[in-house]
């Protein structure tokens, strides 16, 4: 054929002679043009995968050191003479010193140590040394002496939490240049600091008050910690779990396994689609409509949060079970129904266990995107100064106000104190870990559990 | 279908639980961002010192705690509203309409405004309220005739100021720090400048003038902000000719980014402020529900807490953070263990 093709000029009106091996220009411009498809392909990965480092380090780079924490080791003299004036050892006198009764006790230990350790310097009195530690000192050796007041009149070892200031100059950022207009430490603070920091007194070490702890006030973010927030976030997702999977899972096998197929189901199924995409502060001003002021639950309470975030993935739940009923073969509903079950026990025996992981898997992409929302909870209070209580019991883990993982970093990121700006660039790392352990759990089941057919 | 059971039923016991277990046991503030950082400064103090559980403290503005601290009396509203304002006429009526007709207020000290820029932008280190009016205000006087801001730079019409293009970043409207900032500067600008008389010479009544006063160029070169402090700090970061509205505490608190500027020659320190001769400057309050005191648990203790002179004393943490004692303090601390009401004395 090639032959003859080749030699066609002897037959009139031939096409024009071309070898199959040799390659034409209009295949070498659509080779080109696949050429460049690719490039652009490549481009556009290259181009998400350069920003997704950019931000994963530039997340690392600020949040890193919030997991560390500056200490100031130092044995304090508990004197009797100011924390039990009645010398009577009775639980109620010793309570009513406040924490200003307990501050000059640290300063003064504070100052001891540096006269011992033979540090030179230009302070002259115990109060100079508030500056150094944490106006969260105070409260920590008052817990301390009220649950054991036989500790008074003895030193006791104590590891306070430096100020935030001092703490900043250990990591870097508060310098000598920037502290010059700072009314809350001066560079002979730093210079002390740099003295105790040799001899062991002050040291840096893992920060798990920051995982554990309660948020603090502005005055003392080297306190601040994401513990409570989590334990809302925790309460939140419990709610979530128990309302909208039952629920979403219900309406989806009614809709895909029982409902007719006519106009009103129709008319359902559009708007469960259409919700899914509306935007989640819409879900907020709901929750604050419906929870709040109509039914009159408590403002700031897991439970509102948890029954918002529920409207919120319902629809992102129904979805994703739809998807995975639709999945299973008709073949088994008729080999169930053939053997004589009835249509709710091919349903519930066979169709849902095969679409189990499908349905696991939408859930927990579900949990996961309601964990990381901030919208709606703008709106039904949980942003804002929550308490530093932690709940007492599981009731008050879903009724008392609390704050949730992200409102608590935005919480932080808005504080005036620099010091809190790390601290929320170290939430979104905790927050970031939370979802990446959501999403692996869900490729693993789906990994174990998925059957194709 | 039993699972659609077991949701509906989960459901309504959440529902009733909710509502039997809302006999709350724990103080509940919200309203002035501003009184915010001092609340929640004290609320923490009061949580280690006392029994009780740390008070709840929210932000949201002045308006819109006063609006939820008159929505009425019991458990399910509030019990204390912050506000960097005094409370409103309308909103006293407001309250009484709604069964909250006694309320206590509480001034916990004052909080100056400063005007700051860039550590190493331009030298903005001295204003006038002219300069400011000049430099924002909708209409100004240039040689004797009222006409609409010309000024691009802020040399054009102080040759003391740099010759920097005039880029400002100010409180939105919802802020309770654009009321002060348009009756203790603009206002005293537009006085000074004479901007005031023209106006009234040119057939306005006085309120009017006022109002036309108070208005700010919509050019561009003065921005709303409507965000926190945080916000304005970061225009100011990326703009290095631009000055920014910022609250006394807040500059404290970022001294090594911040410039401040002295006003009429003042500079704003907590001790100028409290004598009185740092010109823009206003007093901070809370509002308690004495229908509240001794229903909810700790309420007063909160309120005597707050105003006790280890707490906002001179010497205390709020001084510390940036609030401006009150010198009369020691009256407020009588008339909240008296539980004097506003009706009481006026």
């Amino acid at each position: 054929m090639t032959d003859a093709t080749s030699q066609g000029g002897s037959r009139p009106n031939a096409r024009p002679t071309t070898s199959l091996t040799a390659v034409g220009s209009r295949t070498k411009k659509r080779n080109a043009s696949e050429k460049r498809f690719r490039a652009y392909g490549l481009a556009a990965i290259g181009t998400g995968l350069f920003f997704l480092v950019v931000l994963l380090s530039a997340i690392v780079s600020n949040g890193s050191s919030a997991f560390m924490q500056t200490f100031i080791e130092v044995p304090v003299y508990l004197d009797p003479a100011k924390l039990d004036k009645n010398g009577n050892r009775d639980p109620e006198d010793i309570a009513k010193v406040s924490t200003f009764g307990y501050s000059p006790l640290i300063q003064n230990a504070v100052f001891e140590q540096v006269q011992d350790k033979g540090i030179a310097t230009e302070y002259d009195d115990a109060g100079d040394m508030k500056a150094l530690i944490s106006a969260s000192a105070a409260a920590q050796l008052r817990d301390r002496v009220i649950a054991n007041p036989d500790l008074i009149g003895e030193t006791v070892d104590f590891q306070i939490l430096a100020s935030s200031r001092v703490d900043g100059y250990l990591k870097g950022r508060v310098s000598r240049d920037s502290i010059t207009q700072d009314k809350n430490i001066d560079a002979g603070h730093l210079d002390l600091v740099d003295a105790l920091r040799e001899d062991g007194t002050v040291h840096k070490s893992f920060n798990f008050a920051f995982i554990t702890g309660a948020d603090a006030s502005e005055s003392r973010p080297e306190q601040a910690g994401l513990g409570v927030s989590m334990l809302g976030s925790f309460f939140m997702m419990l709610v979530v779990l128990f309302l909208a999977l039952p629920i979403g899972v219900a309406a989806s096998i009614y809709l895909e396994e029982f409902a007719p197929q006519n106009k009103f189901t129709d008319f359902i199924e559009v708007n469960i689609s259409n919700l899914a995409a509306v935007p989640s502060i819409v879900f907020g001003i709901l929750g604050l409509a419906a929870f709040i002021q109509f039914a009159h639950l408590p403002q700031s309470a897991p439970l509102v949060g948890g029954l918002t975030l529920t409207l919120m993935t319902l629809p992102t739940i129904v979805i994703s079970t739809r998807a995975s009923l639709k999945a299973v073969p008709p073949s088994i509903r008729d080999a169930a129904l053939g053997v004589g079950a009835s249509k709710m026990q091919s349903v519930f025996h066979h169709v849902l266990p095969l679409a189990m992981p499908g349905i696991l898997t939408g859930t927990i992409i579900g949990l996961a995107q309601a964990l990381g929302e901030t919208a709606p909870l703008l709106l039904i209070g949980m942003v804002g100064y929550i308490a530093t209580n932690y709940p007492d019991g599981v009731i008050s883990g879903f009724l008392s106000p609390n704050s949730a993982m992200p409102a608590q970093i935005y919480e932080w990121a808005k504080r005036a104190d620099p010091a809190y700006y790390e601290r929320a660039w170290g939430g979104i790392i905790i927050l970031l870990v939370f979802l990446l352990v959501m999403n692996v759990i869900a490729i693993i089941l789906r990994r174990k559990f998925e059957r194709r057919w | 279908m039993q699972s659609v059971k077991l949701a509906a039923s989960a459901l309504a016991i959440a529902a009733v639980s909710a509502s039997a277990a809302a006999a709350r046991d724990n103080v509940q503030v919200a309203g002035s961002s501003t009184v915010l950082p001092y609340a929640s400064i004290v609320a923490e103090a009061f949580g280690e010192n006392f029994d009780f559980p740390t008070p709840v403290v929210e932000s949201g503005g002045s308006s819109a705690g006063l609006k939820r601290f008159c929505e009425g009396v019991g458990e399910n509203t509030i019990d204390i509203a912050n506000a960097s304002r005094a409370i409103r006429d309308g909103e006293i009526e407001t309250c009484a309409a709604n069964g909250v007709s006694d309320i206590i207020e509480v001034r916990i000290g004052y909080d100056g405004i400063v005007f700051a820029s860039q550590q190493t932008g331009p030298e903005f280190t001295a204003f006038e309220p002219s300069d400011l009016y000049n430099a924002l205000a909708e209409q100004v006087v240039v040689d004797g005739e009222l006409v609409a801001n010309p000024h691009n730079t802020w040399a054009d019409f102080n040759a003391d100021l740099p010759d920097v293009e005039i880029a400002a970043f100010i409180p939105g409207t919802k802020h309770g720090t654009r009321e002060v900032f348009e009756e203790k500067v603009l206002l005293q600008g537009c006085e000074d400048t004479g901007a005031m008389e023209a106006m009234v010479a040119g057939g306005m009544s006085e309120d009017d003038a006022e109002d036309a006063c108070m208005a700010v160029r919509t050019d561009g070169k003065s921005v709303d902000i409507d965000g926190d402090y945080t916000e304005t700090l970061a225009r100011i970061d990326s703009n290095p000719n631009g000055i920014g509205v910022f609250g006394l505490a807040f500059y404290e608190n970022n001294t090594d980014k911040l410039k401040v500027a002295t006003m009429s020659g003042v500079e704003p320190t907590t001790e100028t402020i409290a004598e009185g001769e740092y010109p823009v400057s206003r007093p901070l309050f809370f509002y308690v529900k004495k229908a509240h005191i001794g229903v909810i648990p700790g309420l007063k203790e909160y309120a005597e807490f707050f105003v006790a002179d280890e707490i906002a004393g001179p010497d205390g943490p709020l001084a510390n953070y940036g609030l401006v004692s009150d010198p009369e303090l020691a009256d407020t601390q009588s008339k909240i263990s008296n539980e004097e009401t506003m009706g009481s004395n006026m």
